[in-house]
This record gives C-alpha cells, sequence and structure tokens, in this order.
C-alpha cells in the first residue's frame, strides 16, 4: 500500500516549539531535513500564553540563541512588550520576558523553515513508526507515503493521542481545535516505548472591545528593551500594555457549587497535571483560605482583538466559565471568544533516553517537548535544539553535544529529565540550578556561544562579534583593575547619598565596585576615563565583582562535579553484578541506566557508599 | 580550585593501641601545619615525602596528644594527593579530638570510602585491591547506613527536621518569590529572613553545644586523680568503684595505659584513671612515670586532686597544685576525720572546688559526686531530647551553621537575596545529608505546596 516518498537524514515530527529547533539544528548542521506537521498554519503556534521567556525560561531563551537556535531571534522580531523580571531580586534571577505577536511568531517560524536549506516542510500525520533491518529508520504518513531516514525526533508536543475536555464534554483533538496524532501513539508502544498521559491547560480568549479596561492596573514594557538575541542589533520598542485583575468571593463561589462538573474532579481526566500550572478550579480548592486570584490580561497580537486571561485556565463547562469569568472585575461583560479547555495527551518517561535525548534502547530515535514530559515552549524548544544537534552530529560522526549541569539552564534541564524523571509536566525554574549566580542571563554568550561555534552554529559575523566583545571586556577590566579613584568631593558625596560610607584615600575602581551599594550607573559623572562600550560589558563585569566569593565557591562544586562527570559508566551494564550495592541502588541504576558517575550521584537512593562501590568496580574492570 | 581536603580517623576504632587520622588533598599539608608543632620545630611542609616528624597536635592552643607527623607527597600516596598522617596514641576521645581538630582547621570529613574513590580517580587503584577493598566498603555503607538511620531516628530526627523545615519554607518562599514574580507571592522582607535564619543559627548552636556534652554522656569523662603518693588516692578509687550507686565495668580493648575503671554515676561514665604519686625524685624511672602522671593531668578533662588534711602543704602539693587547671579539677581534702591542719586558702589560689571526704568511712563521698557532675555541665543534660549522636552528624549540622551564618553575613552587607538564597540552600544541604533527601527537590516541592502559583 505504502508508496516510497523520500529519504533524509533526520525527519522532525512536529512544528512546535521544540520540532523548530530539531529541525532548523540539523539542517544547518547540513543534514537533509524533514519536519512534519499536522496542520501547516499551525507551524510555531502558541496555543497557551502569548508570550515568550519569563523566569528561568527566559535564560533559556538566552541559552538556545548562545548556541544558534531561532527562538530568541524569533521573539524579538514579533515583540509586542518586553520586561525584565526580578529586577532588585539579584542578577542570578533576573529573566526576560516577551509578549509576542503570536500569528507573527508563528508567520515568522514558518518562513524561516522554509527558506532554510536542506529542510522540507511538509503537511502530513504520521501514522507509524520503524525500523528496517538495516538499521534505517521507516516513516508512514496517513496517505501512505513512506520516508527513509537515519535518525527521527519525536515533538509531538500535546497532539499525540490529544483529547480536549470542557465540562461533561470531552473529544480527541490537538490544541486550538487541530485535529490529534491520533495513530501514532499505538505505533510507539508497538516499538516498545512506554507511554504515560499528562494534561495541560489553556484559559479562556475573550473580545478586546468587551473589556473594561477603565479600572484594571496597567502593566507596561521596560524601556529601553532588553533583546533576547545577541543578533538584535536595532532597538526594539514596547507596543502594547498589560493590564491586571483580580477574582473574588463571587468567582470562589461559582466554581465551588460547580466543582463537581470538572472533569478533574469528577475523574474523567486520568493525565497528570502540572503542580505549578494549575487551573483556577484547583487554585481555589488547593488554596482555599487564599481570597483572590491574579490575572493578567495579555493582548494575542497586533491584528486581532482575542485577549488572553492568563491564570484563568479551566475545564469546568462553557456556562460555567462564562459565569465565573464575569464576577471578575474589568470582564463583566466580556465576551468569551474561546473557551478554556484542559487538554491530556501522550508523552514518554524520560529516563529511557540519555543526555542527548537519544532513546538508549533505540539508536536515532530522540525524543523533544511535551512528548518529553515537559511544559512550555522554551524547555520544549531547548529540548529541539540539543536533539537536533545531536541528531546531526552523530549522522556527520562528531562526538556528541552533552551540556552539563553547570554549563546552563539546557543541560539542567536534560539532567533532570533523563536522571531524575518526572513526575508531572517539568517547568524549569532558577530553583532547579545550584549553579544559578553562574548560569546567568547576562553571561549565555560567554557560556554558550564557544560551544555553539565549535558545533558550527554560530556564524562568522556573530562569531567576530563576541570575540570583540569579549576582548572589550577583558580591557575594562584592566582599565578599572590600574584606575585609582580619588576620595574627591564629589565621589564622597556620591557615595555618601547611596548609603556607603566615604574614602578617605584612593581606591581601585575595581576595589570600589565590589560594594553592593556601588555600581557603574552612580559612578557615571566621577569615572572619566569609562570607554563607550556595550552596557553589556559593564554588567557583566559588576556581577562578577560583586558576587565573586560566591562564584568562585560555585567552581569550585563544579570542579567536583566535573570529576565524577567524567567517569563514563559502559552502556547496558546490569547492576546486579556489582557486587556491594544496595538494592535500591541496584534498582535505580538499572532504571535509569546513567551514563557516568554524576548521573548516578544525582539518582535518589543511590549513596556516596553506592558511588565509591562503582568507582571501584570501574576500576576493576579497567573502565 | 580543586577538590576538598578530608580527613577520617584511617584505623580501626576501638581497637589498636595507636589511632591514625589520614588527611588528603592538595591542602593536607597546610591544614596538618596548622594542628601540628614538632619538636624540632621543622614544618611538615618542609619535609620531604616519606619522612617523618615527631611532635603534638594542638587544638586552640591547648595540647591534644603527642603524634608522629607522616608525610607523603603528590603522587606518592594512597590516594595519590598529598597526604599527612598523624599517628598519635591516645585513646578514642583523644583521637576523635585531634580529627576535631584538623577539620576545624579546613578539612572535611570523609565519606565511607572516600579515600580509595580518590585513589582511583587519581589512577592509583590497583585491580587486585580493588575487589576486596569494594566487598568492604560495600558492608559498611550498608552498616553505616543504618546506623546513620538508627541515630536518626526519634528526638534527633525531629529536632532537626523542624530546624530543616523552617529553613526549607524560607527557601521555598524565596524560589517562589524570585521565580513566579507575576503572582501575588508576598514579599519576602529582610527582617523576617534574619529571623528565620537567626532561629536555624540558634537551635543549631544549641544542638552542636548540647553535643560535647552529650559526648560526655556517651564516652565518659576522662577523669585522673592525682596527688603525691601516700594521700588516700587507691582508697578513693576504691571507694568511688565500690560504691553502691556506682557502677563498675572494664573497658576490654582501652588504650589508656592507666584507665583502670570506668563508673557510672547518675548516668554518666567516669573513666577513672590512678597516677603514679607525683614527688620530685633523682630516680630516672621513676621520674619518667611522674612525667607521664603531670602530661596526663594536664589532658584529662577533669582532675580529682588529694591532699591530706592532716598534714601541712609542702613542695610536692604545691608542684602538683601549679600544674592543675582551676577549673576542672576539685581538691579533695582527705582525712576529715582526724583534725584538719592543711592550709585550704592557699589551695582556694589554684583550684576552685574543695570537698572534704574521709575515704576511711566515706563521708563526704556524695558530695564529691554531686560536685562531679555540677562541674562537667552535665546536671542540665536531658538525654532523652535529642542529641548528636556522632562526629559525622556534628560535622554536617557545624557545616549547617557556618552557611547559615554566612547567608546571615550576606543578608547584613546587602547582598541581594539570590546570594543569600545560595548560602540557605547550601546549609539546608548539609542538614538533609543527615536524611538523605536532595535539596532542589526538597525546596521545589515546597514551592508548589504552599504557595499557589500558575500560569
Amino acid at each position: 500500500m505504502n508508496y516510497f516518498a523520500g529519504e533524509y537524514d533526520v525527519i522532525v515530527i512536529g512544528a512546535g516549539h521544540a520540532g523548530i529547533e530539531a529541525a532548523l539544528s540539523s539542517s544547518r548542521l547540513g543534514c537533509k531535513t524533514a519536519i512534519f506537521t499536522i496542520n501547516m498554519d499551525a507551524v510555531g503556534n502558541c496555543p497557551c500564553n502569548p508570550s515568550i521567556g519569563g523566569t528561568a525560561k527566559g535564560h533559556l531563551v538566552r541559552e538556545i540563541d548562545a548556541l544558534g537556535g531561532e527562538m530568541g531571534k524569533a521573539a524579538d522580531a514579533c515583540l509586542l512588550q518586553m520586561r525584565m523580571l526580578n529586577r532588585g531580586k539579584g542578577p542570578a534571577v533576573h529573566s526576560l520576558r516577551a509578549q509576542i505577536d503570536r500569528r507573527e511568531y508563528s508567520k515568522y517560524m514558518k518562513h524561516t523553515i522554509e527558506l532554510q536549506e536542506n529542510l522540507d516542510l511538509r503537511q502530513a500525520e504520521i501514522i507509524a513508526i520503524n525500523k528496517d533491518e538495516e538499521g534505517i529508520w521507516n516513516v508512514e504518513t496517513r496517505m501512505y507515503a513512506l520516508f527513509k531516514s537515519k535518525a527521527v525526533i519525536i515533538a509531538t508536543g500535546t497532539y499525540l493521542g490529544g483529547k480536549v475536555f470542557i465540562g461533561d464534554v470531552s473529544y480527541e483533538s490537538g490544541p486550538d481545535g487541530i485535529f490529534p496524532a491520533k495513530y501514532l501513539p499505538a505505533s510507539l508502544k508497538e516499538l516498545g516505548l512506554k507511554l504515560r498521559r499528562f494534561k495541560t491547560g489553556t484559559p479562556a480568549r475573550v473580545l478586546k472591545s468587551s473589556i473594561d479596561f477603565s479600572e484594571l492596573e496597567v502593566q507596561s514594557g521596560d524601556e529601553p528593551v532588553i533583546p533576547f538575541s545577541y543578533d538584535t542589533l536595532e532597538p526594539l520598542k514596547n507596543k502594547v500594555d498589560c493590564h491586571i485583575s483580580w477574582t473574588n468571593e463571587k468567582t470562589k463561589e461559582i466554581i465551588l457549587a460547580n466543582i463537581h462538573r470538572s472533569p478533574l474532579y469528577g475523574g474523567k481526566i486520568e493525565g497528570v497535571g502540572p503542580r505549578y500550572c494549575p487551573s483556577l478550579e484547583d487554585k481555589i480548592v488547593r488554596f482555599a483560605d487564599k481570597e483572590r486570584h491574579q490575572l493578567f490580561i495579555e493582548p494575542c497580537g497586533m491584528d486581532t482583538e482575542e485577549m488572553y486571561l492568563q491564570g484563568m485556565s479551566s475545564s469546568l463547562p462553557e456556562d460555567v466559565q462564562i459565569a465565573f469569568y464575569h464576577t471578575i472585575k474589568g470582564l463583566e461583560n466580556a465576551l468569551v471568544m474561546r473557551s478554556a479547555y484542559a487538554i491530556e495527551y501522550d508523552c514518554v518517561d524520560p529516563l529511557q533516553m540519555n543526555s542527548t535525548l537519544e532513546f538508549i534502547d533505540f539508536e536515532g530515535l530522540y525524543g523533544a517537548g511535551q512528548f518529553n514530559g515537559s511544559s512550555g515552549y522554551e524547555e520544549a524548544a531547548a529540548q529541539g535544539l540539543v536533539a537536533g544537534i545531536n541528531a546531526a552530529l552523530k549522522i556527520l560522526g562528531k562526538k556528541p553535544l552533552i551540556l552539563d549541569r553547570a554549563s546552563s539552564y539546557i543541560g539542567t534541564l536534560v539532567d533532570d529529565l533523563v536522571t531524575k524523571g518526572v513526575t508531572d509536566p517539568y517547568r524549569m525554574m532558577t530553583s532547579r540550578s545550584e549553579y544559578r549566580l553562574i548560569l546567568r542571563q547576562d553571561n549565555a554568550d560567554e557560556r554558550l556561544t564557544p560551544i555553539g561555534r565549535e558545533i558550527g552554529l554560530i556564524k562568522d559575523e556573530r562569531w567576530e562579534r563576541y570575540c570583540k566583545k569579549q576582548e572589550l571586556k577583558e580591557q575594562e577590566y584592566k582599565r578599572i583593575k590600574s584606575t585609582v579613584m580619588s576620595p574627591t568631593k564629589e565621589l564622597n558625596q556620591i557615595l555618601i547619598d547611596n548609603n556607603t560610607s566615604e574614602l578617605v584615600s584612593g581606591i581601585r575602581l575595581s576595589e570600589l565596585l565590589k560594594r553592593p551599594q556601588v555600581s557603574y550607573e552612580i559612578l557615571k559623572s566621577v569615572d572619566l576615563s569609562r570607554p563607550d562600550i556595550d552596557a553589556n560589558i559593564f554588567e557583566q563585569i559588576e556581577i562578577e565583582i560583586k558576587y565573586e566569593g560566591y562564584i568562585k565557591k560555585q567552581y569550585a562544586q563544579i570542579e567536583q562535579m566535573r570529576r565524577l562527570e567524567k567517569k563514563k559508566l559502559p552502556e547496558g551494564t546490569d547492576y546486579k553484578n556489582v557486587t556491594g550495592l544496595r538494592l535500591e541502588a541496584i534498582e535505580k541504576l538499572n532504571k535509569v541506566r546513567p551514563e557516568n558517575l554524576g548521573q548516578a550521584s544525582r539518582i535518589s537512593g543511590v549513596s556516596p557508599a553506592d558511588i565509591s562501590v562503582l568507582i571501584i568496580w570501574l576500576s576493576k574492570i579497567g573502565g | 580550585m580543586s577538590n576538598k581536603t578530608i580527613a577520617a580517623i584511617s584505623t580501626a576504632q576501638g581497637a589498636g593501641g595507636i589511632g591514625i587520622i589520614r588527611i588528603s588533598g592538595d591542602n593536607a599539608i597546610d591544614i596538618a601545619d596548622k594542628v601540628f608543632k614538632s619538636v624540632s620545630g621543622k614544618k611538615i611542609s618542609d619535609i620531604k615525602g616519606y619522612t617523618a616528624l615527631y611532635g603534638s597536635v594542638y587544638s586552640d592552643g591547648n595540647k591534644i596528644d603527642e603524634c608522629v607527623a607522616l608525610l607523603f607527597r603528590n603522587p606518592h600516596s594512597y590516594t595519590g594527593e598529598n597526604v599527612v598522617e598523624l599517628s598519635c596514641h591516645g585513646g578514642l576521645v583523644v583521637i576523635k579530638n585531634v580529627l576535631r581538630a584538623v577539620l576545624n582547621s579546613g578539612a572535611v570529613l570523609a565519606e565511607a570510602g572516600e579515600f580509595t574513590k580518590r585513589a582511583f580517580l587519581n589512577g592509583k587503584m590497583g585491580l587486585t585491591e580493588a575487589e576486596a577493598v569494594m566487598d568492604i566498603i560495600g558492608a559498611k555503607g550498608n552498616q553505616s547506613a543504618k546506623a546513620a538511620m538508627a541515630c536518626l531516628e526519634g528526638k534527633l530526627r525531629k529536632r532537626i527536621d523542624n530546624i530543616k523545615e523552617s529553613l526549607i519554607n524560607s527557601a521555598a518562599h524565596l524560589s517562589a518569590w524570585a521565580d513566579y514574580p507575576e503572582e501575588d507571592i508576598p514579599e519576602v522582607t529582610n527582617n523576617a529572613l534574619k529571623l528565620s535564619i537567626q532561629k536555624g543559627i540558634d537551635e543549631l548552636e544549641n544542638l552542636l553545644s548540647q553535643y560535647d556534652k552529650g559526648k560526655v554522656i556517651k564516652e565518659g569523662i576522662d577523669t585522673v586523680i592525682a596527688g603525691k603518693a601516700n594521700v588516700g588516692k587507691s582508697t578513693l578509687m576504691n571507694l568511688l568503684s565500690g560504691c553502691e550507686r556506682s557502677i563498675v565495668t572494664n573497658i576490654p580493648g582501652t588504650t589508656r595505659d592507666i584507665v583502670e575503671e570506668t563508673i557510672i554515676l547518675n548516668d554518666i561514665a567516669i573513666n577513672l584513671s590512678d597516677t603514679a604519686g607525683i614527688r620530685t625524685t633523682d630516680d630516672l624511672v621513676e621520674s619518667i612515670g611522674v612525667g607521664k602522671a603531670k602530661s596526663r593531668i594536664m589532658n584529662s578533662s577533669l582532675v580529682l586532686a588529694v591532699f591530706d588534711g592532716s598534714r601541712e602543704l609542702d613542695s610536692d602539693d604545691i608542684e602538683i597544685l601549679s600544674i592543675l587547671d582551676k577549673n576542672n579539677t576539685i581538691a579533695i581534702i582527705n582525712k576529715s576525720d582526724l583534725e584538719c591542719i592543711l592550709d585550704t586558702d592557699k589551695i582556694k589560689n589554684y583550684v576552685n572546688h574543695i570537698i572534704f571526704i574521709s575515704a576511711k568511712d566515706g563521708s563526704g563521698i556524695e558530695k564529691l559526686e554531686k560536685e562531679i557532675i555540677s562541674i562537667m555541665g552535665t546536671d542540665n543534660i536531658n538525654s532523652s531530647e535529642g542529641m548528636i549522636a556522632n562526629e559525622r552528624q556534628r560535622f554536617s549540622a557545624q557545616e549547617a551553621l557556618n552557611y547559615l551564618k554566612e547567608s546571615l553575613e550576606s543578608l547584613e552587607y546587602g547582598m541581594t537575596l539570590d546570594a543569600v538564597t545560595v548560602s540557605l540552600e547550601y546549609a539546608i544541604q548539609s542538614l538533609l545529608e543527615l536524611t538523605g533527601e536532595r535539596v532542589t527537590e526538597a525546596v521545589v516541592s515546597s514551592v508548589f505546596s504552599h504557595f499557589c502559583v500558575g500560569k
């Protein structure tokens, strides 16, 4: 029945945020790549909030960009509003968050893919994948087309076995009413993958003109706009405002009176929902004593009147939704254009993968995004990039890209997924990184651009710009270490005004900047030899100087972690045969199948004594 | 930056006449030089590998024990790193004190099998040794895990959990506040955070101070009976150990050459040792004995100095008085059944506590017992409160305390909360090491259960 339709190096299933980065990176590295989507108009769709970034997610976007990915550039190009979150809470937790024009974003991504050399965008539902005797992957579409490829990357998001719930109503569907990937789950099970059900949800979209903004708090963007991408050189402008409102007693009453009609509480949804992204009914039941909950009203784009209600996702019946939205100030007469819904989908246990996001038992098969048990556009894109790069590197016969926890949030994300596993959709948080004073959004380029360059995703022009910046930074360091600030009246006045002690004798500028109260900014008028260079350089230097003690300590820990990381554990080890291990450790090690001692040491249930046993066992077998 | 320097007692505990503290790592020599002073004045850093120095180990200026320091220079050592081995001849208590001095000077306590681990990482482990060592560590790991669990059951666990819980809540609040700036998470105020950290510091300090007292209960007070010949030392010893309410035990395998009895007074073990009578002598053999007695007096936790109340103080008595520590000595004026000729005011110049007894008829013994208990500060220990049971737990608690102090300092210095949080999380990590949990998981879980966060 099938007809042979073509051959690729890499086939990517799904053109969401994960699939896009996977396909772009593999094709940019020279691999002939195809990316399949069920609907060509849903490439790079944002079926939930019209925004990119946020705490820790903003770090991920920066890192994707520093490695040569696309997400940051697209977000900058489709920007509606940019904010730097957590100013004042410390540089480790500064994060960029952008409101974006979701249709523009989708168009930008689709067009970028279409223009990309080595990359074909195709609309088709993939219904089966399997491996032939020669080790080549066969990928079948619903139209009987058979494609062959060396690697397959599954990035199916919420489409895989997708099922939507709104109150009593439920139907098989992908997001935004697009049909789901209905047949692929059976094929994946047949292949031997263990699938599980997760769920997520999204709030309603309402008509802008039906909202009364007059009494709502306005939230504007930050000026000047700091872009995500190191390639965005032209200044960006904020175009829209967001608004804030609150739920109240009445909202709570309506929800509680109708809670039995929720498919979640009625037991119809079996999927595990994310802890951090509860529906409104979840919030009200779990945090019963909280009087009110905040919501943000965000525009979906410049040429649409749809407004997104952040914080108000729900799977209650439509009539209940309308009733409770109408209790909220500003939304009394809101017209609900799209209802809120919950969606349940198939995904895998990421413990089945290694740090390249390749399945341990299936060579050439990779997974990325929600399929791996994560949540969020940025988490998906980060994994897509890792999977795409590694699929390509393997085909090219190069050594894999493994980003460790100390290198990036991307590395932390992947390591968490493949060594700790997930029990609910995984969201990145700054508190997940033990090295967060080093993994800052301001130094993503320093941490990752040399790696991106080595892989081949950073082009010459960008690389030269980066090198120039590093050179200027070096010079600036020299300058502040050799510049002595005299205790002039003007300087001392500045110091007093900023609540720090005055100088009695001269002090090096680098020493002065160590004080928490002192910044480049306040010294502007007295630091006369200051060069006119990229503000990011000043920012980095100031942070590195102020947090030097903490940063050094973290580097010492990293050094220790990396020693263990270098000790590889042989593939296919049955830990039952390692004498001296405790039973619990044997079970966990056999399940997670860590690649090295560092990963093994992070598995819960594996003790330091077990690690010592492994070390000695390694030496015995000559590993 | 490189590996931490580690230390541990590397001889089997409770057996053998010599105890060895092994220190391994880049800073091993510096750390050893901080605690060890050689007789010749040479530093360990001055000598070659495979050579030794004779001297003593000090803690805060006080001599703990005589010892031999043996140096192995990188890479010619068991672990392949710089290694210093301090061979001491004191008993278990003394060896533990030496270890603690080393840890306080910058080393961290080695994990089970960590020396071997390093030996392997540095390419020093031979194939034949490997298998044997692995079995031992495996068995030890099981044992120590069981032991740790046992220690952690009950009261101590609860105390640590309380401290931990309160710190995790603070960390979770900080995390929720940083990770969800768009939710209406209440702001973390510096004052509230300071209070919470200070509470943790207070509780840990309390826990640690009780450890020393608790150790007294567990390991006993090293008590020396001193005095010149024929003042009634042996009679006192017999009296104490024959006391109806005291239990006499033998300590098999102890390394102390003159410990004779352990008695339990009021649940407190007292390791009682007699010493040679102290007097000036020309006899070479006897003078060695006298020297030994003196050094034992200076190293013990409690001295019972016996004087004959029926005679005047003489130069031998004065010599003894001059080496006593005012606070941890009880002067016992024996023979209270006879007329007191002794000038007790003179003794008061040297010793704070004076008790009159009659070793002959046993009067005054009860007073003596009470005095011992009050001096050692063990009268207010309630062992059912839950206390730190071993050096590893003490180390984790101490580490947690240090990190908490650091986070408080950062806060007071005006550092941003992300830096404060990092120290706070390290502190939690140290406490979690006692219970075997993982810090980021603990904090993340706490965020989701305590804060309403969403999109």
